[in-house]
């Protein structure tokens, strides 16, 4: 507790740290995986074409995107920037097909009453089908935060400043206390985010509160 | 006028090969449903009335043939500007869950550039007009009855006021009581705004109601027959529309033959509390029994009354029949009556007289006779 105490400025400016490279990519992977998950849902084909690609994304280990991207991007391997576009992709990966099934869930009697008054097809998306969405969206962006929260704390391996640094350098120094601390902050960290989704959530859509008056 | 020419739809096979060996929905339709009438689609599930509506607003095109809309050719409008000028309802209503009543009421309004304002104002009035409390308008769909859900599907779809309206079983979903209100409320709403409204259902029952003229399809979308209710049932054009509009259609074409004057039999009466030995003084074993502005409350068994008529001793099966009913409303108040005797009360409720299945049956013949020379006429 006194080493926390001692190490509180380090912790937070890690802790924004690592808010800041688990959080921006979900933003950006959300405004990614809307789009995707659109056609997806659009279209049979792609959809099967775009799940199954951005599934495969998932399933790259985190180290080794974190040190290919480098010479893909023409970035240097200490650019946090590296970090940034992996945790996007992951998000992308795990939101496509949220968002796809989330707009594919609206009901057909809704959908069909939407088309019949004159909704195009985009006015539709973003009239009817996206903010029906929501809540699909928002649970499977919360899987998202909490992995993207995680799997940022593997960037210390590299050398990028964040809480997952408390984890190598206390394990390095054989210092659990320093292990926990990490561990507690990345804790709450994802915990904020999820509060955060829930809240915004919730204000987007009054009408799921809204039952049998 | 919608007028349909030749239309023919033809759904591509599970394959989705275009061989022209996909299922026929909708055969060589040619109809018209005229301005400001209803035209009821009606047939067994599967004969293409939901292809042949969807046809009009083009969520499906026709294989072929042509749909217009007073003298335009649909094909050749703007989608979104020919939709927008066509009320649908459907069976579940469709309503927007996220949206409250009022605002899927304004939604076509606001679609077509309305203000907010304007469009509110006009929904509220629908609202009201389609039976619905006001206060209904700030809740969310979720939180209302199927019928209800039903009536703000009617109101939004009347929202920016379209001449035609498409409705596909809009009333099938909710149970008898609450459809037979809606059908009623419909009826005196269509009296006020004369739309040109094409409406499916598969029951026969809710399309003779509905109808002014009611198109009688086969499976495989081949038009049966068309014609107006009355006509329908009394002169089914073959065994398969026949059997389609039911055994009792003797019966239920006296729905559309307005009862005759007919001269009626004075009633004697009692009131509520009147003691055992004035309602025996009637004379007759079943006594009437009126309230105080004379409107009928049903039947007394003389006998069983002990002290004096009570509610609980009323008879409550008979019908009553209105002086301006049709002869099925008189005769089923006649078949229905303990006594036998048919009550028959005024427009405003009040007791007029009663009337013997006997003395109806004679107006039913006298009918029968004219409808048979007028056919011949023709
Ligand atoms: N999208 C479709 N693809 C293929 N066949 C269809 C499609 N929609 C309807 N059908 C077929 O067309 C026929 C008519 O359907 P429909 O118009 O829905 O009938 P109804 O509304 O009278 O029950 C049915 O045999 C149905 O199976
Ligand atoms: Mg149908």
């Amino acid at each position: 507790m006194t080493w926390a105490l001692d190490h509180l400025g380090d912790i937070l400016a890690r802790a924004a740290q690592h808010a800041w490279l688990a959080g921006l990519p979900l933003v950006l992977g959300l405004v990614i995986a809307v789009p995707l998950g659109w056609l997806a849902a659009r279209q049979p084909r792609l959809r099967a074409v775009l799940l199954t690609t951005t599934g495969l994304l998932y399933t790259i280990p985190s180290l080794a995107l974190f040190i290919l991207l480098p010479p893909l991007l023409g970035t240097k391997i200490l650019d946090s920037i590296n970090v940034i576009i992996a945790m996007t992709v992951y998000t992308v990966a795990l939101l496509t097909r949220t968002v796809a099934d989330g707009l594919s869930s609206v009901d057909g009697s809704t959908r069909q009453a939407a088309v019949a008054m004159g909704y195009g097809a985009f006015a539709r998306f973003r009239a009817v089908d996206l903010p029906l969405a929501v809540p699909v969206i928002a649970a499977g962006l919360r899987v998202a935060a909490v992995s993207n929260v995680s799997i940022v704390s593997v960037a210390s391996l590299i050398g990028i400043s964040q809480l997952g640094y408390f984890l190598t350098d206390g394990y390095a120094r054989s210092y659990p206390t320093e292990v926990w601390v990490g561990i507690v902050a990345c804790l709450l960290l994802a915990l904020v985010f999820d509060l955060v989704i829930q809240v915004a959530s919730r204000v987007l859509t009054p009408w799921t509160r809204a039952v049998a008056a | 006028m919608i007028r349909f020419e030749g239309v023919t739809k033809r759904y591509a096979d599970a394959s989705g090969a275009d061989d022209g060996a996909g299922s026929l929905a909708v055969d060589d339709l040619t109809l018209e449903a005229p301005t400001g009438k209803i035209t009821v689609l009606v047939g067994p599930s599967g004969c293409g009335k939901t292809t042949t509506l969807r046809m009009v607003n083009r969520m499906i095109t026709p294989t072929s043939g042509t749909i217009s809309i007073d003298g335009k050719d649909t094909a050749s409008l703007d989608v979104a500007e020919l939709r927008r000028g066509i009320g649908y309802v459907i069976q579940h209503a469709g309503l927007f869950p996220h949206r409250t009543v009022l605002d899927n009421v304004t939604t076509v309004p606001r679609l077509l550039g309305t203000d907010k304002r304007t469009a509110r104002a006009r929904a509220m009035e629908l609202i009201e007009r389609v039976g619905l409390d006001p206060a209904m308008a700030r809740r969310y769909p979720a939180q209302l009855s199927g019928g209800q859900q039903q009536r703000v599907g009617v109101a939004r779809a009347l929202a920016a006021d379209p001449p035609v309206m498409l409705m596909d079983e809009p009333f099938s979903a909710v149970d008898p009581v609450v459809r037979e209100q809606l059908q009623n409320e419909f009826l005196r709403l269509q009296s006020e705004l004369g739309k040109t409204i094409l409406f499916v259902t598969h029951d026969i029952d809710e399309a003779v109601k509905l109808g002014d003229q009611v198109a009688v399809l086969r499976v495989g979308g081949v038009l049966a027959q068309l014609d107006s209710p009355a006509k329908l049932l009394a002169d089914p054009v073959d065994d398969f529309v026949a059997g389609f509009v039911g055994r009792d259609r003797g019966y239920r074409a006296l729905s559309f033959a307005a009862a005759p004057e007919l001269s009626l039999t004075d009633e004697p009466t009692v009131r509520l509390g009147a003691r055992a030995d004035d309602v025996r003084a009637v004379g007759t074993p079943w006594v009437l029994c009126v309230d105080d502005d004379r409107e009928p409350l049903g039947w007394v068994r003389a006998a069983a009354v002990e002290t004096e008529v009570t509610r609980t001793l009323l008879h409550r099966g008979g019908t009553v029949a209105s002086v301006s009913g049709s002869l099925r409303a008189l005769l089923d108040a006649a078949l229905s009556s303990p006594s036998g005797r048919g009550v028959v009360a005024g427009d405003d409720g009040r007791l007029v007289g009663t009337i013997r299945a006997a003395e109806v049956i004679p107006a039913i013949e006298a009918r029968r006779d004219s409808t048979t020379e007028e056919a011949t006429a023709r």
